[in-house]
C-alpha cells in the first residue's frame, strides 16, 4: 500500500483499480468500490449544485444589469447558497390542513432521488462512470418519465387548488414534451448503433451536432421545457400561478425541489454534451496513459466534460436570462403542432440516409450527408412556416384591418394587438385568428 | 445468495403493496401503492436480465398509465366521502375463491419444477454467455421488423395504439350542452 | 442461484392477489388496478420462462412486451369509459351500473 501509488491513483482517477490491486477481486471489494462510487458520485451531485445556484444568480444579475450577491462570503458572494441554505433549514415546517401527509412528504424525497439516479449513467472521463449501463439512454428517459408522476403527488397532496392546477400543467407540458425528446434522442442513437452513453461518445470521432444539428435543437428545446426552464417555466412563475405545484412546500421541502430542478439542468447539460458534443472526449488526449500505467488522461477527459457542461449551463442560463415566457397554450401547441411532425419527419430520414449510405465510407463524407440532409429538413419546415405566417397574415389584414403579424418562423409567433380599431359587429371578426401554429389569441371585443 | 436476498426484497415490496391496492379504502393511497408494486416488478424484471423490458415498464406504467389513473380518480371523485367499505357483497366468496386459485397454482408449480436452489434444470438460470444477454434488446429489435419474425404483429399493434389512442379521446370528450363535472 | 419456481410462485401470488381485486371491490377504477396487476403477473411469468428455457431467442421478450403494450391501450380505453360514465351517470361503483338487469 504504497502512498504515492495512492497519490497517482487519485489524481488520475482509477481508485478502484489501486482498491483492486491492493485488496484482491473478490465480491467484497467490488461491493466496497460501488458503495464508494455511489457516496461520491450524491456528494459530488449535491454540493454541485451549492455552487450553480451561486453561478446562476451571478449570470442572470448580470444580464440583467444588476450585481448579484456580493455581500456573504467576500466580494463575489461564494457563500450566499450556504446562508441560503441554512435559512431554508431553519424555517417553520408548515403542513397544511388537510394535506395528504404519504403523497405531502414524499414528493420532495421522490424528486430529488429521480434526479439522482439519472447521473448514473453520466461519463465523466473514460472509465469513470456509475455504471455503463447498454441500455443508458432509456433509462435515462425512463426515470425523467417516472419523476413526472412526483409533480402530481406534491400538487394532489397539497389540498390546494392552484397548486393542482399547477401539478396538471406542469405533467401536461413534460408529458407532452417527452414526445419530442424521444424522437430527438433517437438520432444519436441510430447513428451510433448503440444507446449505451460511453458507447455513444466513443462512437463521435466528429460531434454528433455537425451530424444533427436540428435533433439538437429539438432536444435543447425538449429539455427546457422537461426542467421547467424559461421560457417554458409557468408553472413556477411567482406572477403567473404563484410557485405552482410547491406553493404549500417551506422549508428545506421547498429546498428539495430547487435542488432538483437545478440538478436537472446541470444532467440536461451534462446529457446534451454527451449526445452531441463528443463527451469527454478532447482530441484523443483522455486516453493518455502514462509509463508507468496511470491514466492521467482521464483527468484531462474530466476537465474537458466539465468545461463544456457548463458552458451549455451557461448557455441554459443565458436563455433563462433572455426571454419572456410563453403561454401554456402556445408552449402545447408549439409542441404538439412543430416539435412532433418535425422530430418524426427527422427520424424517418435519418434513419432511412444511415441505412443507405454504405458502410465503410469515411467520416467526414457521412457527416457531410447527414448534414446536408439536416439542412434540407430544416429549410422545409422554415418555408412552410414562412407559407402558413402569410396566409394568416393575408387573412388576418383582408378582415379586420388589424396590424399584420410577423411571420416569425418560431414558436407562439408575435403577439397581435388585441381588438380592433372601432366597434365591430362579432360577425366580422375573420375565422382564422390563429398565429402560425395555431395558439388562439384572444379577441377583444369592445364594451361600449 | 446476494440474488436470494434480493429476489425476496423484491418479492415482498411487490406482494405487499399489490395487497394494500385491494384492501385500502382510499383510492388515491392505492394508486400509489400501484406504483410500488410496479417499481417491484421493474426490479423483478431487470433481476431476470431484461433490463430493457424493466425501463419499459417504468416509461410506461409508472410514466403514463399511473398518471392515467390518478387523472381518472382526481376527475371521478364523488362529493361525498362516503365511508362504506370498499368491497362489494361478494367479497367473501372472492376471497375464497382467490385462495382457491392460489393453492392450486402453488400446487402445480411446485409439483413441476423444483424449490430448492441446485444446479438441476429449473433450479437455476440456465448458464449463458453474457453477450447473448446482452444482445438481447438487439435481437428483439431486429425480431420486431423482420419478415419471418414479428413484423406483423407489431404493425397490428400500432393500429391498436391508433385505435386506442383516438378511441379514448373521442369517448371522454365532454359533449357539447353538458355541463362540466369538475 | 434462484429456481424458477420462485418466480412462478411470486407471478401466482401477483395474479390471485389481482383477481381478489377484481371480484371484490365496488370501484371501478379499483377492479382496474386489480386487472393491471393481473397483467403485471402474467408479464413476470413470461419473462422468467424466458430467460430459463430460451435466452438465446426473443421470443419471450416480445411476447411481453406486447402485452405491456395492450395492456396501456386497454387501461387508457377502461379509463375513459369509465370518465364518460362517471359524466353520464355520476357514479363509478360497479354494481349501481345495472340498468341492463332485467
Amino acid at each position: 500500500m504504497n502512498i504515492l501509488d495512492l497519490l497517482k491513483s487519485l489524481l488520475s482517477l482509477s481508485l478502484g483499480d489501486f482498491i483492486r490491486r491492493n485488496f484482491g477481486t473478490g465480491p467484497g471489494t467490488e461491493l466496497l468500490i460501488d458503495l464508494g462510487g455511489v457516496v461520491i458520485l450524491s456528494t459530488f451531485c449535491l454540493l454541485i449544485v451549492i455552487f450553480l445556484i451561486w453561478l446562476t444568480r451571478k449570470i442572470v444579475a448580470r444580464m440583467q444589469d444588476r450585481i448579484g450577491p456580493n455581500r456573504v462570503g467576500g466580494r463575489f458572494g461564494l457563500l450566499q447558497t450556504v446562508a441560503d441554505v441554512m435559512k431554508l433549514l431553519s424555517k417553520e415546517v408548515i403542513h397544511p390542513a388537510g394535506a395528504d401527509w404519504v403523497a405531502f412528504n414524499a414528493a420532495p424525497l421522490l424528486i430529488v432521488i429521480s434526479a439522482l439516479l439519472m447521473w448514473a449513467v453520466m461519463p465523466f472521463a473514460p472509465g469513470v462512470i456509475g455504471v455503463n449501463l447498454n441500455i443508458g439512454v432509456f433509462y435515462i428517459l425512463a426515470i425523467s418519465s417516472a419523476s413526472v408522476m412526483v409533480i402530481l403527488l406534491a400538487g394532489w397532496g397539497s389540498n390546494n387548488k392552484y397548486a393542482l392546477l399547477g401539478a396538471f400543467r406542469a405533467v401536461a407540458q413534460m408529458v407532452s414534451y417527452e414526445v419530442p425528446m424521444i424522437l430527438a434522442l433517437l438520432v444519436p442513437i441510430i447513428l451510433a448503433s448503440t444507446m449505451s452513453t460511453e458507447g455513444i461518445i466513443a462512437a463521435q470521432t466528429l460531434p454528433f451536432i455537425l451530424f444533427a444539428p436540428v435533433s439538437a435543437l429539438i432536444f435543447f428545446v425538449s429539455s427546457l421545457a422537461e426542467t421547467g426552464r424559461t421560457p417554458f417555466d409557468l408553472l413556477e412563475a411567482e406572477s403567473e400561478i404563484v410557485a405552482g405545484f410547491h406553493i404549500e412546500y417551506s422549508g428545506m421541502k421547498f429546498g428539495m425541489f430547487f435542488l432538483a430542478e437545478f440538478l436537472n439542468t446541470l444532467f440536461m447539460s451534462g446529457l446534451v454534451v454527451t449526445l452531441y458534443l463528443g463527451g469527454y472526449r478532447f482530441f484523443g488526449l483522455e486516453n493518455w496513459v502514462s509509463a508507468d500505467g496511470y491514466p492521467y488522461g482521464r483527468l484531462i477527459g474530466l476537465a474537458a466534460f466539465f468545461a463544456k457542461t457548463f458552458l451549455l449551463y451557461f448557455i441554459y442560463d443565458w436563455i433563462r436570462g433572455t426571454l419572456p415566457r410563453v403561454r401554456v397554450d402556445q408552449i402545447l401547441n408549439f409542441n404538439w403542432k412543430f416539435l412532433v411532425p418535425l422530430s418524426l419527419a427527422l427520424v424517418f430520414f435519418v434513419a432511412i440516409v444511415d441505412k443507405l449510405i454504405p458502410p465503410g465510407t469515411n467520416v467526414v463524407v457521412r457527416m457531410t450527408i447527414h448534414l446536408l440532409l439536416n439542412i434540407l429538413i430544416a429549410a422545409v419546415a422554415l418555408e412552410l412556416l414562412r407559407r402558413r405566417g402569410r396566409q394568416n397574415r393575408l387573412a388576418m389584414s383582408a378582415g379586420g384591418g388589424s396590424g399584420g403579424v410577423e411571420a416569425v418562423a418560431g414558436h407562439g409567433g408575435g403577439h397581435d394587438d388585441h381588438g380592433h380599431d372601432g366597434p365591430q359587429p362579432i360577425e366580422d371578426v375573420p375565422d382564422v385568428l390563429d398565429t402560425p401554429l395555431g395558439a388562439r389569441e384572444p379577441v377583444v371585443i369592445p364594451v361600449h | 445468495m446476494s440474488q436470494q436476498i434480493i429476489f425476496f426484497i423484491l418479492a415482498a415490496i411487490t406482494l405487499t403493496s399489490a395487497v394494500v391496492v385491494v384492501t385500502i379504502r382510499n383510492l388515491f393511497h392505492a394508486a400509489l401503492a400501484l406504483m410500488v408494486s410496479f417499481l417491484g416488478v421493474a426490479g423483478v424484471y431487470v433481476l431476470l436480465e431484461a433490463p430493457f423490458l424493466g425501463m419499459a415498464q417504468l416509461l410506461v406504467y409508472i410514466g403514463a398509465i399511473s398518471i392515467l389513473i390518478i387523472f381518472a380518480i382526481m376527475m371521478t371523485r364523488r362529493l361525498m366521502q362516503t365511508n362504506e367499505s370498499p368491497f362489494n357483497a361478494q367479497a367473501v366468496g372472492a376471497l375464497i375463491g382467490a385462495g382457491l386459485a392460489l393453492a392450486i397454482l402453488f400446487i402445480v408449480i411446485i409439483r413441476f419444477y423444483p424449490m430448492a436452489p441446485g444446479d438441476g434444470f429449473g433450479q437455476s438460470a440456465m448458464v449463458v454467455d453474457p453477450a447473448t444477454l446482452q444482445s438481447s434488446v438487439a435481437r428483439m429489435g431486429r425480431s420486431f421488423v423482420s419478415a419471418e419474425a414479428y413484423v406483423l404483429p407489431f404493425e397490428v399493434a400500432s393500429v391498436l395504439l391508433l385505435a386506442a389512442l383516438v378511441g379514448s379521446i373521442v369517448i371522454a370528450w365532454p359533449h357539447r350542452g353538458e355541463e362540466d363535472n369538475q | 442461484m434462484i429456481p424458477l419456481s420462485w418466480y412462478l410462485l411470486l407471478s401466482a401470488a401477483l395474479f390471485c392477489v389481482g383477481l381478489y381485486g377484481v371480484l371484490a371491490r365496488r370501484n371501478a377504477i379499483a377492479i382496474l388496478m386489480g386487472v393491471e396487476l393481473m397483467l403485471n403477473a402474467v408479464n413476470i411469468n413470461l419473462i422468467a420462462f424466458w430467460r430459463y428455457l430460451t435466452p438465446d431467442r426473443s421470443v419471450g421478450l416480445v411476447w411481453a412486451t406486447f402485452v405491456l403494450t395492450v395492456a396501456a391501450a386497454e387501461a387508457a380505453v377502461g379509463l375513459a369509459l369509465i370518465i364518460s360514465v362517471y359524466r353520464s351517470r355520476d357514479s363509478v361503483i360497479a354494481e349501481e351500473l345495472d340498468t341492463l338487469k332485467n
